[in-house]
């Protein structure tokens, strides 16, 4: 078993057998960050460019400390500070850093399909850390992760996305992976949150999210990203809250052993109560341990993989 | 179609016998089971370290701790294969300092694998001594690692194949010699999955 591809831009057409692959890995991974001396030489005299052209915390400084425990060694960029805010286009960045030989670039973007132009312009591994509404792959494949070892399977469990489905790059990620894991996928959310043909991703659609929520196993809520909102999309953040926020008394809608997820940062008070973020069947800081299991995995499985001759 | 010799170095009963063999030799050079622990390298090292372990425990009347261990992320060559080799999940659930550790692997052959295996069990912590027994030793070393305990030690050419074979894994308990009848076949490389194992079955 081994990757198709030696990019990962996005979990759409990605097979179940990758993704347990992946996840697989992942969990072998998991141990090394238990341990007392977190690092492996796997990745030594490798250089990882870690690309950020938006602001992140968790995705950036796990995917930063992935490429440490496994030695490669790493160079991070961001837009303030670099030579983008001379004018410097994506292309002419990029083409400059790899003339200093790197080999896995890590990009995040606000431009939907940025990382799969990367893939046009340069001959490293590039893994999408999240590019506008289009995919943020291992954030999906975190939730997986974390989904799997609570429950020991992904197939037959119902899972529901909660929030702005439109600008998120966390659900369509979900969304792709779940259905190929065999998982039930709702999507809820304000209609003016939902995308044009929603009903292409062929999974539930809520607007109503006390219905949505109803005898799911796994609640995922996704942040209202309040940078992205063009005027007027929701009348007021307390009447989300009203509406869709996910508060202690919804919570009795789940089924039994319910899980409550967020992929960070939240909005405390706006799309999840802190009660319910702080519960007891949160798993929202595991999410966030098992992201840098997963992305080692990610990077592993990656790595060395050269142009393919089909 | 070339016939491809091979014969049986080990069956069953000799399997026993050598692991056997083996424990009382570890007993004798480390004066008992109280610091010892056995460490199995994936796949049939890990199987064969349960059975030291548990020879080693009816021998004394004692419980010895055993772990496994996935050296793949230690390799040296792990970027010059097409594809990464399956990870499997590293298993030391004590504490390794000042312990005897014996290593055990299936097959002895250029001692790379050894290599990896002491960086990896260095990486958690300062054992008094590692000591590595493997059921065969089939020479052709490529760096300076030598076996401590041996079930048995077959001459070979480099082409030639050694193949253990695990109830737990394969369904019987056999070492088989193969002695390589034509040189670089095609198809050669695919000949090492029948044994149903990622890596390691052929050696």
């Amino acid at each position: 078993m081994k990757l198709k591809s030696r990019h990962l831009l996005g979990l759409e057409g990605v097979t179940p057998e990758e993704i347990t692959l992946i996840l697989d890995t992942a969990e072998s991974f998991r141990e090394i960050i238990e341990r007392p001396i977190k690092k492996v030489p796997t990745l030594r005299g490798m250089t990882v460019l870690n690309l950020f052209y938006e602001p992140s915390t968790r995705t950036k400084i796990s995917f930063e400390l992935a490429e440490k425990r496994l030695s490669a060694d790493t160079i991070s960029f961001s837009k303030s500070t670099s030579s983008v805010k001379k004018g410097e286009s994506l292309k002419d960045t990029v083409r400059n850093i790899e003339a200093l030989k790197i080999n896995m670039i890590v990009i995040r973007h606000s431009s939907s399909g940025a990382p799969y132009f990367l893939t046009q312009c340069t001959d490293s591994n590039i893994i999408n850390a999240g590019d506008g509404r289009h995919e943020h792959p291992t954030q999906a494949l975190l939730d997986m992760f974390t989904i799997r070892r609570k429950y020991k399977k992904l197939k037959g469990l119902r899972v529901a996305l909660i929030g702005d489905i439109k600008h998120s790059r966390v659900v369509r990620s979900n969304i792709w992976g779940l259905k190929a894991m065999g998982a039930s996928v709702a999507i809820c959310g304000p209609s003016t949150l939902l995308p044009y043909e929603v009903e292409k991703f062929g999974v539930d659609v809520y607007t109503n999210v006390d219905e949505a929520i109803d005898g799911a196993d796994v609640v995922n809520i996704m942040r209202i990203q309040l940078e992205r909102q063009e005027a007027g999309l929701f009348p007021s953040q307390r009447e989300y809250t009203n509406l869709f926020g996910i508060t202690k008394e919804r919570l009795k809608l789940l089924n039994k052993n319910f899980t409550i997820m967020h992929p960070g940062p939240m909005n405390r008070g706006t799309e999840i109560s802190s009660e319910v973020a702080d519960s007891k069947s949160s798993v929202i800081l595991e999410q966030v341990t098992n992201g840098q299991a997963v992305r080692m995995a990610v990077l592993y499985l990656l790595s060395g993989k050269k142009e393919e001759t089909e | 179609m070339p016939t491809i010799k091979s014969e049986t170095i080990l069956n069953q009963k000799g399997m026993v016998r050598a692991i056997t063999r083996i424990a009382h030799e570890i007993l004798e050079r480390n004066n008992g089971a109280e610091t010892l622990a056995v460490v199995g390298i994936f796949t049939r090292g890990a199987e064969l370290a349960k059975r030291i372990a548990k020879k080693i425990g009816q021998i004394e009347g004692v419980d010895i701790p055993v772990g496994f261990l996935d050296i793949n992320l230690y390799r040296d060559d792990v970027h010059t294969k097409l594809d990464q080799p399956i990870i499997q999940k590293t298993e030391i659930l004590f504490d390794i300092v000042d312990r005897n550790i014996i290593l055990v692997d299936d097959v002895l052959f250029t001692g790379r694998t050894i290599r990896s295996a002491l960086d990896a069990l260095i990486d958690f912590g300062r054992p008094r001594s590692i000591q590595l027994a493997v059921l065969v030793d089939r020479g052709h070393r490529e760096l300076p690692i030598r076996p401590d305990y041996v079930g048995k030690n077959i001459p070979t050419s480099k082409d030639d194949k050694v193949q253990v074979r695990l109830v737990e894994i394969d369904k019987e308990d056999i070492v088989i010699f193969e002695k390589s009848g034509l040189k670089k076949a095609k198809g050669k490389k695919s000949t090492g999955k029948k044994s149903g194992s990622k890596r390691g079955g052929k050696k």
